[in-house]
């Protein structure tokens, strides 16, 4: 369960080091954008040293990897897929044979490892106009495919059109991939919004993402992180009531019943997912620090 | 009657400075600081030896001083902070008697109470008149405040003004009044302002500075103490000055009026005394020229002598009654003892300047830290230097935890407030374990036996030495 | 490996560190370090470490510490190495 992915330049030791601390529920160690292509080589033997010698306590591991269409791509699998990091993304995604190529060199990656199946999961980088036509393909294109998660910065530039605060020009983007994700009952995350001084713009984009059906946002800056983690949090009153749902699930079937109802509606199979999806998210909220204790 | 000589070696001549004597600086001027160097040179001219300088700060611009000891001109040093560059050539041992360190607030009081003579003072102004009267708001070289030359002033033998910005008598305005003034030299420049920005006085754009600044303010928070009448200080620090616009954020937020900002003031506590976060702001130096322009047109920025600022000897002082104070440490023992004067390799690199006594007065004294610097723990088993007792600290907050120092029977209800708030609370010995699992266990480095520094506290006790560095 | 050419990886940032390696018919390891009294051995373990699993017995190792942990220490020699050794 995430709300905020906060991307780590893959070349930078000091932010390596404390990736962990910024608060997010993931994190994206980045070997392609944020990397020059004289320094693939370093950043990722750097990035697998990362993930073998440090803890990352409470934090989910994504590595974006180059593109497909690039001569680095299999190398930065080949580096981090031994050390088991939750989940790969491939950027440029444009299409479902995209997802197969990453995906069967991973499985083979897998089995010399000795690894099962699917262990690392994929969150495929939809930036163009071609993958936000496929996002449907994509979404069911392979086991591994968990959740998708949209780049607006090249997709505008793919769209010809200029990136706004407003984002009216990645609206229709925006609901595809929700949509996308969702009839493929999988998770779906917003872009970095990039002014990383306007909080309130900040506050309103990620609002705007969750009325969407957005599961979370992603940063290109740790001050976003508190924001983004606020708004995507469940509520109070929604933990309350999540924590009620499960109790009443556990009497039902201490007490051997079969259909249960709380404050006269009652509970079917959606209803206990989403509780036990708030209980995850509030387990979560803290970012690692409830892993200390 | 006019108090104008001709030149600074006149007004030595006129003091009757001797071999042997103790003359005092004070360092408003900061980096940018002329006037200690030309006054040392022209006493090593006049061929006057065996000295002892007390300045209340010695900074890198002030490294010619290392010649002046090595020929026997200088004998004795004292100050409040000591830079890099001279505090390198004192752990070598070129000055056969140890320094001595006092507290911003320790320094007057043992002038005022006699413990600390000064037979001349020689103190930069940025404007003065030919009786003396002076001031550090105006003039060319303006510098803000001039808070830690009062003391000189008002308890040196002698007290020679050198100015470059004379004007006509009488100076409205002063700071310092022509009663305590023997002597007025009219020089070129007595400094470079640009200096006196020295040091980090913007905010960290550092992810893990920022995130140690949003805990720092949490810490508060979660304190009870950010309400209506809130005193604060903060020091010049990349990750303080962010904490500071936190809090700021936060009492805007809530409507809370602050009572007093202190310390050496940087643009961004003007900025909160602007927003209306306080009453006033007691100013004993300015960190930068924004504070300097502030100080001379806002009347609620108040300029205030370090005797009022975090003496011991006034029947109170301005630290006495602050609630929260923002510090650093390049070291933090188990003891919560914090070392600001040396760096890890035993090297002379600061000082206490308020650090101990802001601690020692305050409701709250936070230390903010990374975890680890270049590798280095920031908490070891014992400090390098004890400059602040660990029982004046209540909070190290660092990137990955925050320790709350329950070790001298009190904060038992802060430690709790802290864990309420979700912070993510732990003991001081997690702190080290942490850094030590990340970055590996450093070896002690060696010092000798010889003692190069004493460090002394806000009220006149040792509290501990520097050794020299092998 | 074999040390063919001269090459270099890291940077001088603080936290990491600058690695140059090259051709020389002895092994020679040179450490400067910005926390040498407290972590030198340290560091020479790391770099003796690389070279063994990558079976480097003879090359010129230049390190610049700016207070690199072991990790980031290994990663740029590995690096510095594989480039020196014509593996791109």
């Amino acid at each position: 369960m995430r709300r905020s992915m906060l991307f780590i330049p893959g070349n930078t030791p000091n932010l390596l080091m404390n990736g962990d601390v910024l608060g997010s529920d993931a994190i994206i160690l980045d070997l392609e954008d944020a990397v020059s292509p004289a320094e693939k080589d370093s950043a990722r033997i750097l990035v697998r040293n990362a993930l073998k010698h440090l803890h990352y306590k409470g934090c989910e591991i994504i590595i974006r990897i180059n593109p497909v269409d690039t001569e680095y791509w299999q190398k930065d699998l080949e580096e981090v897929i031994p050390l088991k990091p939750n989940l790969i993304m491939p950027p440029k995604v444009s299409c479902a044979q995209d997802v197969k190529t990453v995906s069967d060199y991973i499985a083979k990656l897998e089995e010399k490892c000795g690894f099962e199946k699917n262990t690392v999961k994929l969150i495929p980088l939809i930036e163009t106009a071609m993958g936000v036509e496929n996002a449907f393909q994509i979404a069911g294109a392979d086991e591994r495919v968990a959740a998708m998660f949209l780049g607006g910065e090249d997709l505008t530039a793919d769209l010809r059109c200029k990136r706004t605060k407003e984002g009216n020009e990645i609206f229709y983007a925006r609901t595809r991939l929700v949509c996308a994700a969702r009839a493929c009952g999988i998770d779906v995350y917003d872009t970095p919004f990039t002014d990383v001084d306007d909080l309130d713009g900040l506050y309103k984009d990620a609002q705007f993402a969750k009325s969407l059906g957005f599961t979370g946002k992603a940063s290109i800056s740790p001050r976003h992180v508190e924001g983004i983690n606020e708004v995507f949090s469940p509520t109070q009153a929604e933990i309350d009531y999540a924590h009620e749902v499960m109790e009443t699930i556990r009497i039902a079937k201490e007490q051997g019943k079969g259909v249960v109802s709380l404050r006269g509606k009652m509970i079917d199979a959606p209803i206990v997912e989403r509780a036990r999806q708030v209980i995850e998210m509030e387990k979560a909220m803290f970012g690692g620090v409830e892993d200390d204790e | 009657m006019s108090k104008l000589v001709e030149s600074i070696k006149e007004a030595i001549k006129l003091c009757g400075l001797k071999d042997g004597m103790t003359i005092s600086f004070h360092h408003h001027m900061r980096n940018g600081d002329f006037v200690l160097n030309m006054v040392m040179d022209a006493i090593a001219e006049m061929g006057i030896k065996d000295l002892t300088v007390n300045a209340s700060s010695v900074f890198d611009v002030h490294e010619p001083l290392i010649g002046h000891i090595k020929n026997g001109v200088v004998t004795g040093l004292e100050c409040n902070y000591m830079g890099a560059k001279v505090g390198k050539a004192i752990c070598e041992g070129i000055l056969e008697k140890p320094v001595i360190f006092r507290t911003h607030g320790g320094r007057p009081s043992d002038m005022e109470k006699g413990t600390s003579v000064i037979d001349v003072a020689f103190i930069a102004a940025p404007t003065a008149d030919d009786m003396g009267n002076c001031t550090g708001k105006f003039g060319p070289s303006a510098c803000g405040s001039i808070g830690y030359a009062f003391a000189d002033a008002m308890n040196a033998k002698k007290v020679v003004v050198i100015t470059d910005n004379l004007v006509e008598y009488p100076l409205a305005d002063f700071s310092i009044p022509e009663v305590y003034v023997d002597y007025v030299v009219a020089v070129d420049q007595i400094g470079d302002p640009s200096g006196i920005v020295s040091g980090t006085t913007k905010i960290t754009r550092d992810p893990v500075g920022l995130k140690m600044a949003s805990y720092a303010a949490k810490v508060i928070e979660a304190s009870g103490l950010l309400k209506d009448g809130f005193s604060f200080q903060t020091g010049a620090g990349g990750a303080t000055l962010a904490a500071a616009k936190y809090i700021k954020e936060m009492m805007l937020e809530k409507n809370i009026k602050g009572s007093y900002g202190m310390g050496g003031i940087t643009a961004y506590m003007v900025d909160m005394l602007e927003a209306g976060c306080f009453k006033a702001l007691l100013d004993v130096q300015c960190f930068d020229l924004d504070a300097v322009r502030s100080i001379r047109s806002n009347p609620k920025h108040m300029e205030v002598s370090a005797t009022q600022y975090a003496g011991v000897s006034g029947k109170s002082a301005g630290v006495d009654n602050l609630d929260v104070v923002l510090l650093g440490a390049t070291q933090v023992d188990l003891d919560f003892n914090v070392n600001v004067h040396t760096d890890s390799n035993g090297y002379i690199m600061g000082g206490s300047g308020g650090h101990s006594d802001t601690a020692a007065g305050s409701k709250l004294a936070i230390i903010i830290a990374p975890l680890t610097r270049a590798r280095l723990p920031l908490v070891v088993d014992r400090c390098l230097c004890k400059s602040t007792p660990g029982s004046t600290i209540d909070v190290v907050v660092t990137q990955r935890g925050i320790a709350v120092n329950t070790k001298y029977g009190k904060n038992a209800d802060l430690k709790e407030k802290l864990i309420a708030a979700k912070l993510p609370v732990c003991e001081i010995e997690d702190l080290k374990k942490m850094a030590e699992e990340l970055a590996g266990v450093p070896k002690p480095v060696k010092l000798t036996d010889r003692v190069v520094a004493n460090v002394i506290y806000r009220d006149g006790t040792l509290l501990d030495t520097i050794k020299a560095v092998k | 490996m074999k040390i063919t050419a001269n090459a270099v990886a890291g940077t001088l940032e603080s936290s990491d560190v600058y690695v140059k390696v090259e051709p020389c018919d002895t092994l020679e390891i040179e450490i400067e370090s910005v926390v040498y009294n407290q972590f030198a051995d340290d560091i020479k373990a790391s770099v003796k470490e690389v070279l063994d699993e990558l079976g480097v017995e003879s090359g010129r190792i230049s390190i610049n510490d700016k207070g690199a942990i072991d990790c980031v220490i290994q990663a740029r020699v590995e690096t510095a190495i594989k480039r020196a050794g014509g593996n791109k």
